[in-house]
């Protein structure tokens, strides 16, 4: 080893720090995992990451109820199965719940409406924060507002737990086709467009620049076969999010491993159809007009 | 000239855009016939399991270690370091690396994500220091007698080469500081 050279100033839990894990998590699918033995599952089929919770999205919309952050020995225990990155999720606007994730030193955190919200007005301010969040949206306004708490990374929100992609398609073409048209605008359209998306100005003229959120946007929700995962990904997305899709179909970890196989090869079809082959049944999904809650309003 | 970047999973986009702005063609490398033409290769960030699994399932992962047995340069940054490491610690039983430097890293050995930081490190081939970001960064535990360090951080080297494998810990990709890869193209 070389000598040790002169200390130098070492920052932890800067805004690039925590937004540069999010920028490792692209093109890779984070798989929603409940016990120590589906995190080994999915690290085994190539997960960039799990998320640890208690029931899958759709065990949450069959059995009701408030739905709360995980144990945390039940997060240790997928901490001590896998070497990926694990994430949890916390309810909307609960920062006691996240300060008790960020003590477990768990990797990302999920602000989501999955669970069931703790504060109807506010979200967290991300930014007290030494570990990454990641916020759903279901259009543009609500990104930037997200990404004006603090979110370094937004997942298109879909319809968790319903294994029916239209929800979170409709969510990525709102999201993109907004940034389309703001990188047509003139300045001077900017404040309208800032307006009314409710969001600060400032991201919208740096949307006008670049064409893009200044944070990765995933998708999630919805997602049940490899072709879903693709079909997210050619519309935009940079990364997918698989919640009951994977561990509530037939026969999880050929499914997961060709998600995975899927999200990356999303533009090439051959390998798509060759990966798509003889998965079982995926999970039976259900029709948006058989939903009585949709996750996807909560959120401000 | 043609620079590929492995495409698999990862921060492949910014080490695009970094090439980009020095100058080169890129080319993003999924399978094998990506790899036709390519005068040298960077490796991102990422998940290294997860781009072990895929250089297994995509059937890359064989002529790809060809190429770089043939001298092909490489650039591996964090889970390309690990990728590229003769050693790889705290990996999984199954994990691939091809073996073209002689170091041992140790996978997250600077801790979890809330261990990540950023600081500036000397580089005494660059006029200032580098900012650099160290993400769940891979630490370097053994260095062979053919390695050449680059850079250290606290007495522990974080960019090194052997010939032509250049490796990172850290994330010369997600700073607008292009001078590694500029080094690194130097080489090629």
């Amino acid at each position: 080893m070389s000598s040790p050279d002169s200390p130098t100033a070492r920052a932890t839990g800067t805004y690039p720090v925590k937004r540069g894990l999010a920028e490792m998590l692209k093109g890779g699918v984070i798989m929603d995992v409940v016990t120590p033995e589906q995190a080994r599952i999915a690290e085994d089929a190539g997960a960039c990451a799990v998320m640890a919770l208690e029931r899958v999205p759709a065990d949450i919309r069959r059995d009701g109820g408030v739905s709360r952050m995980s144990d945390p020995e039940m997060i240790e225990g997928i901490q001590a199965m896998v070497s990926i990155p694990v994430m949890a999720k916390v309810r909307i606007g609960h920062f006691v719940e996240a300060q008790i994730l960020e003590s477990l030193g768990v990797d990302f955190i999920d602000e989501s409406e999955v669970l069931t919200p703790a504060d109807e007005a506010h979200h967290i301010d991300k930014y007290k924060f030494t570990v990454p969040f990641v916020c759903g949206a279901t259009n543009l306004g609500e990104a930037l507002r997200r990404i004006s708490e603090g979110a370094c990374m937004i997942r298109s929100k879909g319809e968790a737990g319903t294994g029916n992609i239209v929800e979170a398609v409709r969510h990525l073409r709102s999201i993109i086709g907004d940034m389309k048209k703001i990188t047509q605008a003139d300045s001077a359209e900017l404040f309208e467009w800032a307006k009314r998306l409710q969001a600060p100005l400032s991201l919208v003229q740096e949307i006008a620049e670049t064409g893009w959120l200044p944070v990765p946007m995933f998708c999630a929700g919805g997602i049940a076969t490899p072709a879903d995962a693709a079909l997210a990904m050619q519309l935009g997305a940079e990364a997918v999010f698989v919640g009951s899709g994977i561990f509530k179909s037939d026969d999880p970890s050929p499914r997961a491993k060709a998600i995975v196989e899927a999200t990356t090869h999303f533009r090439d079809a051959s390998i798509l159809a060759k990966v798509s082959r003889g998965l079982g049944a995926p999970m039976t999904g259900i029709g948006m007009d058989e939903i009585n809650q949709r996750f996807a309003e909560r959120g401000w | 000239m043609l620079v590929g970047v492995l495409a698999l999973q990862g921060a492949f986009a910014a080490h695009e855009l970094a090439l980009a702005e020095c100058g080169v063609q890129c080319r993003q490398v999924r399978v094998a016939a990506d790899l036709d033409g390519i005068a040298a290769l960077v490796m991102p960030g990422g998940e290294s399991t997860t781009m072990s699994r895929l250089l297994t399932t995509s059937g890359l992962f064989d002529p790809l270690g060809k190429r770089i047995a043939d001298g092909l340069p490489v650039f591996g940054t964090c889970a390309g370091m690990i990728l590229l490491a003769a050693e790889v610690l705290d990996g999984r039983p199954d994990q691939v690396s091809f073996a073209a430097i002689d170091i041992t890293v140790r996978r997250n050995g600077y801790g979890r994500q809330v261990d990540s930081f950023e600081a500036d490190i000397e580089v005494p081939k660059l006029e200032s220091p580098f900012h650099a970001v160290f993400i769940r960064a891979p630490k370097v535990e053994r260095l062979g007698a053919a390695v050449e360090v680059i850079a250290s951080h606290q007495g522990v080297p974080v960019l090194a080469r052997e010939g032509s494998v250049f490796v990172a810990s850290f994330h010369p990709e997600l700073t607008p500081d292009y001078r590694l890869h500029s080094l690194f193209l130097q080489e090629v």
